[in-house]
């Protein structure tokens, strides 16, 4: 049989979505910063382009990543993906093979058993249709996982799964219906022509025991060809547009393109690469702990999708980086946010269907005037001491937990260094809280101020108690000195054996802060330092999957009492062995887990104040002799 | 009398179970009135003088005890509540120590505990070491004198008003109502003792609610000259010869202030005491989201929860003053009469 007239909705489909995803291709590498280009040019032909071939079927295709969060998830997506690249591939080689000619059009290989309908009765046929079969148990197997999931979330382990828009609806109806009606469309075909395998053949025989089976396939097999084709034809304009944004994302990636801080290309592949799987809904602590349930990684992707107005969602975030860890497409969901808060409140009328991120692209970061300099004209140079040794400097919210900048003030003198405590009269903010409301202009106010200062007291190292400070000191500061949170400091004190101290014997659990942990790659130091000292232990939620302790001052909208739901549960997980102190490294954490109800018997404590308490304080004879040498000396 | 045959269970001896103790006997009924501390009266114990008289607090103990002191009050101090079964109306109630029997009626007295000074870090509360909480300068008056941590008398003190109190960083949205008061009187008895030290008050608002409060507040700037700062303090350092120094805003000047104290003193506001929430599951009880047991009307239910024959007294549902705890255990009173009188 040459042609049937079933197959059209299919071939217009296929010819649509192949034409439309190399069109889309073309201008995604369009729009990208020249650099960005060069980037890409060069990774097409070395390395990058390898890895991203393993890294798509890896990810595209088994879906490791999210076999390692939820195996039943993951089995699902891997069925589906997985399964339908093996039965197109695998179709494609049976068709070539045992169909009439070489070199068939797609259509051939999709509809293979119409076209062939008594093929494969014997010998390697015969196996090649068991396999054929099993690939499509497989796919169906994960299927009903899916349907499942979709209205009973809880069976998959999932609290909650992703509300979808109308097209969506259509386009996964269609995507279930493919399967379905293939298996029907097959089984029919092979129980009029008694071919078939386990599969196939079995409900094929069963079927037309009692049904007219030449005359029910042929419905069937024009249902797989319009799903086939409407699941196309949607594609673009639903999430399925995952499927190629993904592939193209990860060659991206792995080219070393980044999202950068303005909307462009690389944002929009990611959004598009996004699946809504749902994985960081479950991760979010604002839904598990607070119940808020919009403002998620997937809703707000999907909103900018949409071409919405997200801006408040931007701003209801602790920006915890929990979502982009979990993440198993990498979209760098924490930098997408910050675009969108640095863009501030999108102007209605602008709103277009067909420029996409146009739109979004030139109204990135709006000149406000020079009203920001007025603003901050009362920023005074500060009085700073001249070279000293290390400068630390606490940060205004260690200010407001004064036990942190007491026990470094010991630590200091034990290990007698030559320090000057920066902003010991009140400091000028580092800059970070308004960097995360998006007020990136008002910050460089700032950081020109506190650089300066930094720059003329000549010091060599540069200590901070505060991770929101230690980050963006990192990152925009640009300064000559090293920069250490304190923790990694008293570690260095500590392999330098300049600090001596006393094994405590009380048991720690530690929590990593965000903005230290997940924010600057910091996990090990502080461990370090508390091995050193106590009786370290283990929670449910170590280095990259740490939980925020709720009170981020990236959260521009939530409620405050919603902090307390957050951190109430925080800290329950936290002290579930009854540590005597729960550790952090981090002045806002401390302050925030204060909140709670603490269990009796556990304490809150920084790393430096369970550090200065475990100092080796002198024997008072020794201090006695020290001065009366000290006098002996002068009176000689 | 047939009231005899019906037993009341009052948790919590402080004021307010006293009192409704005393009326609920005087009517006949047979009452167990449970107390955790070795003797009754509650945080009344721990107070110096009262406002807006400056009378002794001994008085008022001494009028509570003699409240209690009826043969039907079965008083059971150093005694913690333990099971609670409800059915048809009756509970039946265990301590640690002993089986109560069947109880007709609930009434929870359990009070209030003053805010954990230390969760306002910032503040220096547990650091530094002349920065005292309200209750510890009651307990200074009760020794006689007002000294800081070397012995020196103080010449400037700070008092911060709201310590713990319509914060929502600590997640307290509720006015705590009675420590604008009682900086006040506590103001006056600083100068009273240290007649030449300097008084200053930082507050967000001065709340003068009861009859003769206003007239305090007035003697207290015309007579007594204490300064009274209409900012909140954001934050506490101790210089290098140990002073304090506060940070804080004069709002009505618009103005940011630094000043050096030798002591500051923090009103710590009121929150549901912590014994009686453990008590929640137990009575299957709500609270409201100020934290205080929830009542079943604002304005005639005040007295009345969720379950039908438990009630409330005193500063349990809200924070309240010992006149009106008074009042509150009277209302409760009348209450639990008129709903065993139906039943």
């Amino acid at each position: 049989m040459p042609f049937n007239p079933f197959v059209i909705p299919f071939n217009i489909g296929l010819y649509f979505i192949i034409l439309y995803v190399v069109a889309r291709g073309v201008v995604w590498f369009r729009d990208l910063p020249r650099t960005d280009k060069l980037r890409m040019q060069r990774g097409f032909f070395g390395r990058p382009f390898i890895l991203s071939i393993k890294e798509i079927f890896m990810e595209g295709l088994i879906h490791r990543k999210i076999f390692k969060v939820n195996p039943v998830l993951g089995y699902m997506h891997m069925s589906l993906a997985f399964g339908w690249f093996l039965l197109i591939l695998l179709g494609t080689i049976e068709a070539d093979i045992f169909g009439e000619k070489h070199l068939n059009p797609p259509y051939k290989a999709i509809f293979f058993r119409f076209f062939n309908p008594d093929h494969g009765t014997a010998g390697l046929a015969k196996h090649y249709g068991f396999l054929m079969d099993l690939i499509l148990a497989l796919i169906l197997s994960g299927l009903l996982i899916a349907i499942i999931k979709r209205f009973w979330s809880g069976i998959v382990g999932m609290k909650r799964t992703a509300n979808l828009k109308f097209l969506d609806k259509v386009a996964l109806t269609s995507l279930w219906l493919i399967f379905p009606s293939r298996l029907l469309a097959e089984s029919f075909t092979c129980g009029a022509y008694g071919s078939g395998s386990f599969l196939t053949g079995s409900l094929g025989t069963a079927l037309a025991g009692f049904l007219p089976a030449e005359i029910m396939a042929y419905p069937f097999w024009w249902l797989y060809s319009l799903s086939l084709g409407t699941f196309f034809i949607l594609l673009p304009r639903t999430r399925y547009m995952h499927i190629p944004s993904e592939m193209f994302l990860i060659f991206m990636r792995n080219s070393g393109v980044r999202i950068g801080d303005q909307y462009g290309s690389c944002a929009d592949v990611q959004i598009h690469a996004c699946s809504s799987c749902g994985i960081c809904l479950n991760v979010c602590q604002l839904s598990t702990s607070a119940d808020i349930t919009n403002i998620q990684a997937a809703y707000f992707v999907k909103g900018l999708k949409r071409e919405d107005d997200v801006f408040d969602i931007a701003l209801n975030c602790l920006m915890c980086g929990r979502c982009d860890e979990a993440c198993p497409v990498g979209i760098e969901l924490g930098p997408l946010r910050m675009i969108h808060r640095r863009a501030g409140d999108p102007p209605k009328d602008t709103m277009s269907i067909w420029s996409g991120y146009l739109r979004l692209r030139n109204q990135n970061i709006q000149d406000n005037g020079e009203s920001h300099i007025t603003a901050f004209q009362y920023l005074k140079p500060q009085p700073v001491k001249k070279g000293p040794e290390v400068l630390y400097f606490a940060g205004c919210m260690t200010h407001l937990t004064p036990g942190i900048p007491i026990a470094m003030r010991k630590i200091f003198e034990a290990a007698g260094i030559d320090f000057d405590f920066m902003d010991k009269d009140g400091s000028v903010c580092c800059g970070r809280p308004l960097t995360l409301a998006g007020k990136d202009r008002e910050a460089r106010e700032l950081i020109r101020n506190n650089s300066d200062a930094i720059w003329r007291s000549g010091a060599k190292t540069l200590v901070t108690s505060c991770p929101i400070c230690y980050k963006i000191f990192m990152e925009s500061y640009h300064l000559d000195v090293e920069v250490l949170h304190h923790s990694q400091y008293i570690n260095r004190l500590i392999e330098e054996e300049k600090l001596k101290l006393n094994f405590l014997n009380k048991s720690v659990i530690y929590h990593d802060p965000c903005e230290l942990g997940r924010g600057s790659g910091i996990y090990s130091e502080p461990r370090r330092v508390l091995i050193h000292i106590s009786r370290l232990g283990k929670s449910n939620h170590e280095k990259e999957d740490a939980l925020c302790c709720g009170g981020s001052l990236a959260n521009l909208k939530i409620d405050r009492r919603k902090i307390t739901d957050i951190v109430s549960d925080v800290v329950e997980e936290l002290t579930l062995s009854n540590p005597d102190y729960l550790a952090t490294a981090c002045p806002l954490c401390k302050k925030t887990f204060g909140k709670a109800d603490i269990k009796a018997g556990s304490e809150i404590k920084d790393i430096a104040e369970i550090v200065a308490m475990a100092i080796v304080s002198e024997p008072p004879e020794a201090i006695e002799l020290k001065k009366r040498t000290k006098l002996e000396k002068v009176s000689l | 009398m047939h009231n005899k045959e019906k037993h009341i269970v009052i948790i919590g001896g402080g004021t307010a179970g006293c009192v409704a103790a005393g009326r609920l006997a005087r009517e006949g009924y047979r009452i167990s009135l449970i107390e955790k501390d070795k003797k009754p009266g509650g945080k009344i114990n721990n107070w110096y003088q009262l406002f807006p008289d400056r009378r002794r607090s001994v008085e008022v103990t001494d009028y509570i005890n003699k409240e209690i002191d009826h043969p039907l009050i079965d008083l059971m101090t150093g005694t913690e509540l333990d099971k609670v079964k409800y059915k048809n109306g009756k509970f039946s109630i265990s301590t640690g120590k002993s089986d109560l029997g069947q109880a007709d009626a609930v009434l929870i007295a359990t009070g209030f505990d003053l805010f954990d000074a230390t969760r306002k870090e910032e503040y220096g509360y547990g650091i530094y070491d002349n920065v005292i909480t309200s209750l510890d300068l009651e307990n200074m008056f009760h020794s006689g004198d007002i000294l800081t941590t070397k012995e020196e008398i103080p010449k400037r003190v700070g008092i911060v008003h709201c310590v713990g109190s319509r914060d929502e960083k600590v997640g307290n949205f509720h006015c705590s109502k009675v420590c604008c008061v009682t900086a006040v009187k506590q103001a006056i008895e600083i100068k009273e003792h240290i007649p030449d030290s300097e008084v200053f008050c930082f507050y967000m608002d001065m709340r003068m609610f009861g009859p003769y409060y206003e007239e305090l507040y007035r003697e207290s700037q015309e007579k007594w000259v204490v300064n009274y700062i209409r900012g909140k303090v954001s934050e506490v350092s101790e210089n290098i010869e140990g002073r304090l120094v506060i940070k804080a805003e004069d709002t009505l000047l618009g103005k940011p202030i630094r000043m050096e104290v030798d002591m500051l003193v923090l009103m710590v506001g009121m929150q549901n005491a912590k014994a009686g929430l453990n008590l929640q599951d137990k009575f299957g009880i709500q609270t409201g989201v100020n934290g205080f047991f929830r009542i079943r009307d604002n304005h005639y239910g005040n007295n009345l929860s969720n379950v039908d024959g438990l009630f409330y007294a005193g500063t349990c549902t809200a924070p309240m003053n010992i006149t009106d705890t008074i009042s509150h255990a009277r209302a409760a009173a009348v209450e639990i009469t008129e709903y065993l009188s139906k039943n």
